[in-house]
């Protein structure tokens, strides 16, 4: 098969799986009485520079959260706890760059360094609840993640300071903020500077994933766990590797927006992004660059989403519905793409060998 | 080639015209066409991934050919799942045996066909009654997991039967077994006969072949290529017929046992889960450049055996030592990387990663060590490049490198196994069965590279079911029953027939 056409057909499978949702999103709403027209006029009007920069913002927060369950999937691992450890996480660093121990930067990096900590720590209750007792790690993260929740709820009101309305921790101080980059000028919107992580990041989980044995071993493990276990892997140090991996991913996440925006944790913390980012990971594949494609699609259609109440009446909820339509329309649009390949593999064979019978009758 | 095409009857069970299957990268089959008498036994042989699984597939409609035609008892069918071909008559017993260990004969056999006799009085007097009919000795009130190797077979025929199949298809059923069971199977084959049923197995054994076959039919590089009787071949033909060139013949050698202790296993004893003792009292103790072989019926601890030396299962009792090191406390990991190389006996479960390329399979299980690593990355080009030399040195049918481990036939898949476990030198290798499936041309080449690495000095545990491998390469022959070695052998004088009585006890217990 030629590179075009090998391109082609990777291409053709998320094309595939847009158009499945596309039909059965218009259908859903032609079915409820709304304007179907106006609903496509727009989502798919090109965003304004300010919705860009939003897009933009939240598909690094979403990769960020995509890679976390991502490192879990590989191997087998369903970490639904990526919430929670999200939480905790964004938690523990701003309550220790609020506190301010140390100047400047040094007060943010210790804070990212400390989220992670947290993050993987969280994850690593799972992995050990896993390893030593056997418990699902679906099971448990789910809990962890209603642990979390509460935990962090209990800790702000008891040591947040509250402004007005609001409760939160303190605020972290202006020198160690991370300041936004300005990508357009007509619009203050900017992209949050630590929105570059998750750059950092997928180049991690790149190169940990094809080059180095630990991400060979994650693979094998994910594959066969008993080829795994012959070739010498050490299943249950993987287990709780992995869990700790996925949650210090996971305790990045809250990272561009603590420092770029909100500098406390409170009200404004922006929950969901944990479970968003499992749908994210399937949606692409697990693969780095797979993801970075999911999170910008999930980005898109929820920055799109907004206006369409104001505009023509829908409710932004249809957009969630559509996500969920995406998904399913991927898994068909896989395995209809992978069968297509297939087939199209055995009749380029067939026409390359003239036919093994004439070849024996000779011998 | 006059069977080929004879004149249409009604006589026939089977018969296949111009039978095509292709996968991504080969052709499995192409114009396949033989027929099958009624009331006959038919055998089937090939090199490996000659494409004979796939023909069987095909009859047994697991899969679709891409052209072609199948004609059953002189009707045209076209089978797209193995109900289709059940309700045909068409029945298979697949090489890995598919029964649920903790149930009995009974509710192995009804599973899946409650319709036919119910699951209650019915289906035990049917299942008696096939039983004593075909001389199966089977009691339906049995646990399989406390039945042998043998028996588990007869289940699958058994369960074949009560389906009410009359064309029986058998994939590499003699394996697994020791010679008094091959002949138990022949002797049940012979009585399916009998009663007029059609009987197609794959064999790479070609005597046994000759001894139970009415009909051989050869298939290379996916077409049939004939198909003979075997009182005009001998086994030599048979394999010229199958490969086109000459029969390797085996070589004996001089011995290169040296003196100093590669591995020393002392009172080692292993538990199941029960606390029952599966392994006791196991001493053995293998030399540079000797080949130790382990003689026994499947299930009376070779499993555990090799595990326990693996490190894959923890031993309640015994120490181990390689060269002059205490490895009793390492991991798999470890053991490995001290040069243990291990051909485990269940390939897919344990050899390979089936959804991988061939070239991550070289990694697997040498993740640590070089080719697979480089300055502490991951080298993919050292792993690709050596996963082309297993492919060329050791033979393996395969497109290339990035082949997934699945796509290839059994015996490939073999051979690429052996072929990576005896890459980076090990010292000492532990071989589940290593010719497995593998074709006598195969088979003889692992055979050389195995003498030829025990020449310079690899200790080798061999554990097989095939006696004349075990007598053939083997410097000491062992005996395992029931956990415990019974009994010490020289290749040298042993006989398969003694070997035999000693795996299974007979002459001792009773
Ligand atoms: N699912 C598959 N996908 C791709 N290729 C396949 C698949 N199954 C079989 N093949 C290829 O088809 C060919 C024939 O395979 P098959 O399993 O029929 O061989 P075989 O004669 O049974 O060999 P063996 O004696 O080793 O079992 C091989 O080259 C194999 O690699
Ligand atoms: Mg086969």
């Amino acid at each position: 098969m030629n590179p075009a056409k090998r391109i082609g057909l990777a291409v053709a499978a998320p094309v595939l799986a847009f158009a499945i949702a596309g039909i059965f999103a218009s259908a859903l709403l032609a079915v409820t009485g709304n304007d179907v027209a106006g609903f496509w006029d727009t989502m798919l009007t090109w965003p304004e520079n300010r919705q860009l920069v939003n897009i933009l913002n939240q598909t690094g927060i979403l990769y960020l959260s995509g890679l976390a369950a991502a490192i879990g999937f590989r191997m087998n691992l369903f970490n639904i706890g990526v919430e929670g450890q999200y939480r905790i996480g964004t938690f523990v660093a701003a309550v220790v760059a609020g506190e301010a121990w140390l100047p400047g930067k040094a007060n943010t990096l210790l804070a990212i360094v400390l989220a992670m900590v947290a993050g993987a720590l969280w994850a690593g209750i799972a992995g050990l609840l896993r390893v030593t007792r056997g418990v699902s790690e679906v099971i448990s993260t789910i809990m962890l993640n209603s642990i979390a929740g509460l935990l962090v709820g209990y800790l702000v009101a008891k040591v947040g300071v509250t402004t007005g309305v609001s409760t939160g921790t303190k605020t972290i101080p202006e020198e160690s903020w991370v300041g936004g980059i300005q990508i357009f000028g007509d619009t203050p919107t900017e992209l949050y500077g630590l929105v570059l992580l998750a750059i950092v990041a997928g180049v991690a989980f790149h190169v940990m994933l094809n080059n180095t044995t630990f991400g060979f071993n994650l693979r094998a493990t994910g594959r066969s766990e008993s080829a795994a276990v012959a070739a010498g892997v050490d299943v249950k140090r993987m287990v709780v590797t992995s869990m700790l991996l996925s949650g210090a991913v996971a305790g990045l996440i809250g990272m561009p927006v603590l420092f770029g925006q909100a500098h406390n944790y409170g009200t404004s913390f922006q929950l969901g992004i944990g479970f968003a980012g499992i749908a994210v990971a399937l949606l692409g594949r697990n693969h780095p660059v797979g993801i970075a494609l999911g999170a910008l699609v999930f980005s898109f259609l929820a920055e799109q989403g907004n206006v369409l109440n104001i505009l023509v009446g829908v409710s932004p909820d249809i957009v969630a519905v559509t996500q969920g339509i995406i998904l399913l329309a991927v898994v068909i649009a896989y395995e209809f793409v992978r069968r297509y390949r297939l087939r199209l593999e055995q009749s380029s064979v067939a026409e390359q060998v003239a036919g093994p019978a004439t070849e024996e009758a000779k011998a | 080639m006059t069977s080929l095409a004879p004149a249409p009857s009604t006589t026939d069970a089977v018969r296949v015209t111009g039978i095509g299957k292709r996968f991504p990268g080969v052709i499995a089959n192409h114009d396949i066409s033989f027929t099958i008498p009624a009331g006959t036994i038919h055998a089937i042989v090939g090199e490996n991934g000659a494409g004979k699984s796939t023909l069987m597939k095909i009859l047994y409609g697991v899969q679709k050919p891409d052209e072609g035609s199948i004609e059953v008892q002189g009707e045209k069918v076209s089978f797209s799942t193995p109900s289709d071909a059940i309700a045909r008559g068409i029945g298979m017993v697949f090489q890995h045996f598919q029964l649920a260990d903790n149930l009995t004969v009974l509710e192995n056999v009804v599973l899946g066909a409650e319709k036919l006799h119910g699951i209650g009085g019915d289906a035990r007097a049917k299942i008696e009654e096939i039983s004593s009919q075909y001389g199966f000795g089977l009691d339906p009130d049995e646990l399989v997991e406390t039945l042998g190797v043998g028996e588990r077979q007869r289940v699958e025929i058994l369960k074949v039967l009560y389906r009410g199949a009359r064309i029986v298809i058998l994939d590499e059923p003699t394996a697994v077994l020791v010679p008094q069971e091959v002949d138990a199977l022949f002797d049940n084959l012979r009585e399916l006969k009998a009663e007029g049923h059609t009987l197609i197995f794959i064999s790479h054994k070609l005597d046994e072949v000759l001894k139970i076959a009415d009909d051989i039919t050869v298939i290379r590089r996916g077409t049939t290529v004939d198909t003979v009787k075997p009182a005009d071949v001998t086994s030599r033909k048979l394999a010229e017929l199958m490969v086109g060139s000459e029969l390797p013949s085996p070589s004996t050698e001089e011995s290169t046992v040296t003196d100093r202790v590669e591995l020393e296993v002392r009172g080692l004893e292993v538990v199941d889960a029960a606390g029952r003792p599966v392994l006791s009292d196991i001493d053995l103790t293998i030399h540079r450049g000797e080949v130790l072989g382990i003689a026994g019926v499947e299930g009376n601890g070779q499993t555990e055996l090799v595990e326990a030396i693996v490190g894959m299962l923890h031993p309640s009792a015994g120490t181990m030592r390689l060269g002059d090191q205490d490895i009793s406390s390492w991991h798999t990991r470890k053991r490995r990387e001290n040069g243990i190389g291990f051909i485990p006996e269940d390939r897919h479960r344990h050899g390979l990663l089936l959804e991988a390329p061939l070239w991550e399979n070289r990694i697997l299980g040498h993740q640590t060590r070089p080719p697979s690593v480089k300055g502490g990355w991951l080298n993919r080009r050292g792993a690709r490049e050596d996963t082309e030399r297993i492919i060329s040195q050791y033979d393996v049918r395969t497109p290339g490198p990035d082949t997934t481990a699945g796509a290839l036939s059994g015996g490939n898949q073999q051979k690429f196994i052996v072929g990576r476990e005896m890459s980076s030198e090990p010292v000492l290798l532990i071989a589940s069965h290593p010719t497995r499936g593998v074709d006598v041309g195969a088979q003889a080449q692992i055979w050389d590279h195995i003498r030829e690495a025990r020449r310079n000095g690899l200790a080798v545990l061999l554990i097989s079911a095939d006696l004349d491998e075990l007598i053939g390469l083997s410097d000491t022959i062992e005996v395992i029953l029931r956990g415990r070695l019974v009994g010490t052998f020289d290749p040298q004088t042993v006989t398969p027939q003694d070997l035999g009585s000693a795996m299974t006890g007979a002459g001792e217990e009773k």
